[in-house]
């Protein structure tokens, strides 16, 4: 598409040009990206190499005075062969697992009716991202409130069947695990909502009316067209999720420390009560690199995916 | 702009995101029947009642007695106090009755409440320094990284930059690390530089770590807007310069502003660096309100006085932004 040309413009065009972008577009390419770039290598990459530096020597940040020994891998070894921080990996996976699906069933089941555009829709959609407008670390606080046996509005209103104080959500060992994914989800559904629900309004309404006329019925378009159509949306809001909830900290130091004893220790716990709780700042930094690593290898894998459903 | 034509004039709106059904007077097929809108509804108000009932309770905590906020058995209804208000604001200490009784009658609403609870106000607590240090920080660090996310997605978008794929994801990359991880580098970092303890080190920090999600946010959005529009309006004699900003930026307003309440979101209630790297002078509210102790244990209504305090902000920007929250994320490179 060319745009007219009208007389004002073919004067502004014969006159000698006095633009101001002598620049050429390369030059300019990374004035606009470069600033971005330096400060995440100033305050992200820097720091990342001094840790994975920290990873080899036994430093620790209480006795900056001592002599740092360099240790090799030692430290690397040792939590590869430490059955505990496997177990805490694993709750860690467990606990990405769960709030992921309940995340991403709520999470789309919301989207599917708010799209049914039924009046005050837009009210409701922002009055439900409450939660998520929360400071994690106060939610974590407030839900050892409400998950008091005697008094808190969780088991008031969960236990009105039965007797309120009958269970302890934070101090049951079987049921801590479900307290911490019960509170994420309730925080980050209407996150997922919304990435999904930007999914579903993605899909241009030719592709309905088409399955209209050829009388699909809705289940085939959900499944032929719906989904498929916003399925990088789902990708997306499982890598921004997965991202998150790997190193997922202050909401769970709050709400558990991860207790009862090491029900609830995820990850990012161990790598807290390693750096500051017994100061092994070596060791801890080697901890934070594995953790780091995996989530960059299940992210690498979701952006490749993504790419792949992009393109579909 | 002396000499410089107008710009072409503003494109319509993108199709995708904006009105589904034309006005026609026909019934459209793909509107949902009655029926199923009003179920729909109610299962997303159900949804919402649920949901929001925690929510409403720290609301109300916020307005009765710390007595009553952990009474056994709890009391639905309780007498309205400002307790927590008066708590959150101020340090008191205990007096006995005749210690209270030698003193002149109360100078303020304040210091009433506090005399009802046999204490004196002797001064105000650290909520209010707080709060303003998450209000330099929360916004100074938003406006930083839709900045500079702006200008890196435009330059993502538009240039032939060399990897640009693995710059993408490198940026992406630096939200992978766990705060806790890199908070003791960044604690020697900063005290060398002496950032330990600033608003700015605060700032720079969260920008970094919502940069992430700003780049990929806006580079959705800005594959979006035609290249044609800034190519005419350059033609037109616009540098590149002044296209971006005349012609690219208004059109990515709506995707600017999504971008901006998530940065707000994070920045706003980001606990584990803040804890760590600051203390009294830049420390933001998130670290302080889970510690406010009151007389035998956490002071409940002061803590929910402050909760609710502390979210007006973001709801505030998140209302006045929410018409562009849903379109802003579109991801419109997705569709490509």
């Amino acid at each position: 598409m060319k745009p007219l040309v009208t007389p004002a413009q073919a004067v502004s065009r014969a006159r000698p040009r006095t633009r101001s972008n002598g620049l050429p577009d390369r030059a300019l390419a990374w004035i606009f990206v470069g600033p971005a770039i330096l400060l995440l290598l100033a305050f992200n990459i820097f720091p990342l190499l001094w840790t994975l530096y920290l990873s080899f020597t036994n430093y620790r940040a209480n006795r900056p005075s001592a002599a740092v020994q360099w240790l090799g891998n030692l430290n690397y070894q040792r939590i590869l062969n430490d059955p505990e921080i496997w177990q805490n990996l694993q709750k860690t996976a467990a606990f990405l697992v769960s709030t992921l699906f309940f995340q991403l069933l709520l999470g789309f089941a919301l989207a599917w009716f708010i799209n049914r555009k039924f009046r005050t829709h837009a009210f409701i959609t922002t009055l439900i991202l409450l939660p998520m407008m929360l400071s994690p670390a106060v939610v974590g606080t407030f839900w050892t409130y409400f998950f008091q046996p005697q008094y808190g509005l969780f088991n008031q209103v969960v236990g009105a069947f039965g007797d309120p104080s009958s269970f302890t959500m934070l101090g049951d060992v079987k049921l801590a695990p479900w307290a911490i994914v019960l509170v994420d989800t309730w925080m980050w559904t209407p996150y997922v909502m919304l990435l999904l629900l930007a999914g579903l309004r993605s899909i241009p309404d030719y592709i309905y009316e088409a399955a209209e006329v050829d009388r699909a019925s809705e289940w085939t378009k959900f499944w032929r067209i719906t989904l498929p159509m916003m399925l990088p949306f789902v990708v997306l809001a499982v890598l921004f999720r997965v991202i998150e909830n790997f190193k997922m900290f202050d909401l769970v130091n709050q709400l558990t420390n991860g207790g009862p004893g090491s029900t609830t220790e995820l990850a990012a716990i161990t790598l807290k009560r390693e750096a500051f709780e017994k100061w092994r700042t070596g060791f801890a930094s080697a901890l934070a690199i594995i953790l780091f690593v995996s989530i960059y290898g299940l992210a690498s894998v979701l952006v490749k995916f993504l790419e792949r459903v992009k393109k579909a | 702009m002396i000499g410089i034509s107008p710009p072409p004039a503003p494109p319509p709106a993108r199709k995708t995101s904006t009105s589904r059904s034309a006005p026609s007077g026909n019934k459209d097929p793909l509107e949902p029947s009655k029926a199923a809108k009003t179920f729909s509804g109610v299962v997303v108000y159900l949804y919402a009642l649920i949901t929001l009932l925690p929510l409403l309770w720290i609301i109300i905590t916020g307005f009765r007695s710390p007595s009553d906020a952990i009474a056994y058995p709890p009391k639905l209804f309780t007498p309205p106090s400002l307790e927590g208000y008066v708590n959150l604001f101020t340090t008191r200490t205990r007096l006995s009755q005749q210690e209270l009784d030698a003193l002149p009658p109360p100078s303020s609403f304040v210091d009433k409440i506090a005399r009802d609870q046999q204490m004196v106000v002797v001064g105000p607590s650290g909520f209010l320094k707080r709060y303003t240090n998450s209000l330099i920080v929360g916004f100074g660090s938003t406006f930083l990284s839709v900045f500079l996310g702006t200008l890196a997605a435009y330059g993502f978008s538009r240039f032939r930059i060399p990897g640009k794929g693995d710059w993408l994801f490198f940026i992406l990359s630096t939200r992978m690390m766990p705060p806790i991880a890199v908070a003791i580098p960044i604690f020697l970092m900063y005290r060398t530089i002496g950032l330990s303890d600033t608003h700015l080190g605060l700032i720079l920090l969260y920008t970094t770590v919502n940069l992430s999600l700003a780049v990929w946010l806006l580079k959705g959005f800005m594959d979006e807007i035609p290249q044609e529009y800034e190519e005419a309006a350059m033609i037109d004699g616009y540098s590149r310069l002044d296209a971006f900003r005349r012609v690219v930026l208004p059109q990515a307003a709506t995707g600017i502003a999504a971008t901006a309440i998530f940065c707000l979101i994070f920045s706003w209630n980001e606990y584990a660096f803040s804890l760590l790297l600051t203390s009294g002078n830049a420390q933001t509210a998130p670290p302080f309100i889970p510690t406010i102790i009151g007389e035998g244990g956490l002071d409940w209504p002061a803590m929910a006085a402050a909760t609710t305090l502390f979210l007006l902000p973001v709801l505030f920007f998140t209302v006045l932004l929410r018409d562009h929250l849903l379109r802003g994320i579109s991801f419109g490179a997705i569709r490509k």
